[in-house]
């Protein structure tokens, strides 16, 4: 009993570690004082002025947009890489494989720089354009990693049974691969989408002129000092993650019904 | 299936956009412009093993090592419970974990220098019920703090996923047997658990001797590491001859660590992150 | 979910994204302006886009070398750019920046004649002028009580971790250098060396190397004494009362900014009439009182408050400027100060 109530302790403490810093964050996003300090009446001030600040408006824009192409493009690739990885030799594959985790484990910083210096180098200005490409870069690898393993369960000979059955190797791949695969896919490019919103570092070193995403955006907030409008934002942000995740978590558990009243 | 040219797409995209700017980093690192001229040299990497730079490699090992034990120290129990069997909702739970992932890091860490102002929150609350103030932020504790906070859930993950999967049999076999809960804790499921270990200590070292956002930002541009040192060579002092051998020397520290690891991971396939 | 109607969505989205962000609104010019933080009363720029149409990316930096370094990388693509004195001499003489026709700026003749044709543009082909100051500490007066006179006073270990000196390379090493009564140009690398430990002896004692955060910092009342910028100090006697700025008596940095057009530019016309706009009368007197750095521009002080005329922070005696030194291009020597500047930061 003591035991029990001791591991709900620890939990409550981990949890309230974890969350008392988000939790005062959108509390004092209501507060009229600029002063963490003190509190001084309830206000909706700094969201109102969030949303009339047009570079913040902007920098949700390039980060959208950032995040949707990459995202894409990136699944896109990445579902074709994984497939012909997949139809590999040992060694390719092994080699191929390297490079693929080389931009997952090498350190974000390392990325941002070698990509920075090889746009300057050719002379790519840096801005929307630089910053989507590396985006692209680090996010292929995610959704590799993601669609590999649902073809490592694929049965082969499906793919070859609807060949001899008068398929073309498309409609064959429509219809027999794809469906197998598609959760994979979804996964990655999910993944990819939210490594590209939640993305620093990389982004930091390869955009300029005027593109900046959220992060870079308050990153310079921060440094300039408190800002209630961060406040604001970080609440705005924390419920429409959170809002997200009750979605995403009722599907799931929809979906596991759906799969045990089948069965 | 002959499909291997759908992803030669993708490998040229890779030769272009990961394996040409690491060349590049390599032959910046390599080379020294003097007066116009650039020539080979080993100038930068001589450089980095002056004492100075040194010191700032091992305070960021140190560091990070630092945040990787107190991770560990705390993840590790946390892991435990969520992953024991009478822990109802255990979904629900861990949701509410990852949840403050999701939030922007930097956020994260904003909150943070909220908290440890001299006239912060922490300090008005401790003066409220007359303890003495805490002198936090911009020091190498605020640092820690701010690793431990963003990398937690890096660690626990990966334990707990590992400790789910651990066949309670056996456990109770060892039970059966006559051992006590000490024994099996340090026989049986610390052992079993070793893979979600060592992938969490990658997971949280890795970040954390790399970054330059948390030291910045909570450190106050005091404690510089070696993440801060390459970003002040790319973006203040323009040295990217020194910048691109210190990226050298930090990649080849954390690949090697990644290897080395990787020995005691085996087949392990890696923690649900997300 | 159809694979083909998929790659079409993807396929369109792409290429509708690549041509709204390639050109743009093809026959509207934007304006990239690259500024100090917190340097510009930003419904200035609306009025700007207002009145000529001219769309306004504005953005901002930190410090003279930051901005340096991202225009001579070659990444951007700035049409007017506000840098230092010692930094337009750099970029004149690297030939990073555009000649100015100043028959397009008519509203330079508002300038005080004593801020044309400083040493930075002798001949004023390449610079107009923006903003002027000074360097000084700024001290909290509930939290020092002596006189505060000199730089000794941020190497004084009773005002441990209360001091927050300015993440800037040039600013912090020139703090050092007078403190010893060394010019803030020096070549001699002996002297250098000395600055250098000095500001290693001081590191214990600061709290912080800060930027733009030093305001709500002082004004919070988070630390007793910092480094600041003369204008920056204006605006922070004007939210705090408490706080004081004085100029030490060992002589100090006399700054100059002034508005360039680096040779990035793509729309040099449009920059021009930018940069007249600024000086023109009503906009400058504006711009000056939101910011509260002292101008140059002579029609804009006239209309100024006499409060803020007579405050010795904003416009201070001819006594305090002449015991002032400008930063000087440094050359090849700035290797030195860079080394040097990395070695304190990284002690």
């Amino acid at each position: 009993m003591v035991k029990n109530f001791l591991k709900k302790f620890y939990i409550f403490l981990v949890f309230l570690f974890l969350y008392a810093p988000i939790i005062v964050l959108i509390i004092f996003s209501f507060n009229n004082s600029k002063s963490r300090g003190h509190w001084d009446g309830l206000t909706l001030k700094w969201y109102i002025q969030l949303f009339q600040d047009p570079q913040i408006l902007k920098t949700i824009y390039y980060t959208l947009a950032v995040a949707v192409l990459s995202s894409l493009v990136a699944t896109i690739f990445g579902t074709a890489a994984a497939l012909g990885i997949d139809s590999m030799t040992r060694f390719r594959k092994t080699v191929v494989m390297n490079i693929t985790y080389l931009p997952v484990l090498n350190p974000d910083i390392v990325t941002g720089v070698s990509l920075m210096l090889l746009f300057v180098f050719v002379n790519i200005k840096l801005g929307f354009i630089s910053l989507l490409l590396a985006h692209i870069t680090f996010n292929i690898p995610y959704v590799i990693l993601s669609v590999l393993p649902k073809l490592k369960q694929l049965n082969k000979h499906l793919y070859e049974a609807a060949l001899d059955l008068g398929a073309t190797p498309f409609y064959a791949f429509k219809k027999v691969i794809l469906p197998e695969i598609i959760p994979g896919v979804i996964t990655g490019a999910l993944l990819a989408f939210t490594l590209s919103v939640d993305d620093f570092v990389i982004s930091f070193f390869t955009t300029g002129s005027g593109v900046s995403n959220l992060s870079i955006y308050i990153y310079s907030m921060a440094r300039r000092g408190i800002n209630p409008e961060i406040n604001a934002l970080s609440t705005l942000m924390f419920v429409s993650v959170l809002l997200l995740l009750i979605v995403v978590d009722r599907r799931m558990s929809r979906d596991k019904m759906k799969g045990e009243n089948r069965a | 299936m002959k499909i291997k040219w759908v992803s030669y797409p993708y490998l040229v995209w890779m030769m272009i956009f990961v394996v040409v700017p690491l060349l590049l980093v390599i032959y910046f690192s390599l080379t020294i412009t003097d007066g116009g001229v650039t020539k080979f040299s080993l100038a930068n990497y001589e450089k980095f093993f002056e004492p100075i730079y040194i010191k700032v490699l091992l305070r960021s090992i140190y560091l990070a090592l630092i945040s990787t034990v107190f991770c560990l120290a705390l993840g590790y129990p946390l892991a435990m419970i969520l992953a024991s069997k009478e822990m109802s909702r255990k979904n629900f739970l861990i949701l509410l974990f990852v949840l403050p992932m999701w939030m922007n890091f930097l956020l994260r860490t904003y909150a943070w220098m909220t908290l440890l102002e001299r006239k912060g929150l922490i300090n008005t609350f401790l003066s409220y019920i007359n303890l003495p103030p805490l002198e936090i932020l911009y020091t190498n504790e605020a640092v820690v703090l701010g690793m431990i906070y963003n990398f937690l859930p890096f660690m626990v993950l990966p334990i707990y996923s590992v400790l789910r999967k651990i066949d309670p049999y056996v456990i109770e076999a060892a039970e059966d047997l006559g051992a006590n809960s000490l024994t099996v804790f340090l026989k049986v499921i610390f052992p079993l658990s070793l893979p979600g270990v060592v992938s969490g200590i990658t997971m949280v070292f890795m970040p954390a001797v790399s970054t330059f956002v948390i030291s910045r930002l909570l450190g106050g541009g005091q404690f510089t590491l070696i993440g801060n040192l390459i970003e002040q060579q790319f973006l203040t002092v323009g040295d990217w001859n020194f910048g691109s051998a210190l990226s050298i020397v930090m990649m080849i520290l954390i690949l090697f660590s990644m290897a080395a690891m990787a020995r005691y991971e085996k087949d392990y396939e890696g923690g649900g992150l997300w | 979910m159809k694979l083909s109607k998929w790659l079409f969505i993807s396929v369109l989205l792409f290429s509708l994204v690549l041509t709204g962000a390639g050109c743009g609104n093809s026959s509207q010019v934007t304006l990239n302006v690259y500024n100090w933080g917190d340097y510009i009363d930003e419904s200035v720029i609306t009025d700007f886009e207002k009145e000529t149409g001219i769309k306004v990316n504005y953005e901002t930096f930190t410090t003279n070398e930051d901005m340096y370094i991202k225009i001579k990388s070659g990444g951007s693509s700035y049409d007017v750019a506000i840098p230092s004195d010692y930094m337009i001499e750099r970029m004149i003489k690297e030939d990073m920046l555009c000649k100015i026709d100043m028959n397009n700026i008519p509203n330079i003749n508002y300038i005080d004649p004593n801020f044309r044709n400083l040493d930075y543009d002798p001949d004023e082909s390449y610079s107009v002028p923006y903003m002027w100051g000074t360097v000084g500490i700024l001290y909290n007066k509930t939290m020092v009580e002596e006189p505060v006179n000199s730089w000794n006073i941020l190497w004084d270990p009773k005002y441990q971790k209360q001091i927050l000196m300015l993440n800037s390379q040039r600013d912090s090493i020139g703090v050092a250098l007078k403190k010893l009564g060394y010019s803030i140009n020096t070549r001699d690398i002996k002297e250098l060396e000395a600055a250098k430990e000095a500001l290693i002896e001081q590191k214990p004692l600061v709290l912080a190397y800060v930027e733009d955060d030093v305001k709500d910092k002082m004004i919070a009342g988070e630390a007793a004494l910092a480094v600041v910028w003369s204008g920056d100090a204006v605006y922070m006697k004007w939210e705090n009362p408490d706080l004081e700025y004085v100029v030490p008596d060992e002589g100090s940095n006399l700054w100059f900014d002034a508005m360039v057009i680096p040779k990035t530019s793509t729309h040099q016309k449009e920059a021009e009439m930018f940069i007249n706009f600024m000086c023109r009368p009503d906009i400058a007197l504006r711009n000056t009182e939101y910011i509260g750095y002292s101008t140059p521009h002579m029609e804009a002080k006239k209309n100024l408050s006499a409060e803020i005329l007579n405050d010795a922070t904003a416009y201070p005696p001819q006594e305090v400027i002449d015991k002032c030194e400008i930063f000087k291009d440094l050359g090849s020597y700035l290797k030195e100060y860079d080394r040097i500047w990395t070695e304190v930061k990284a002690q």
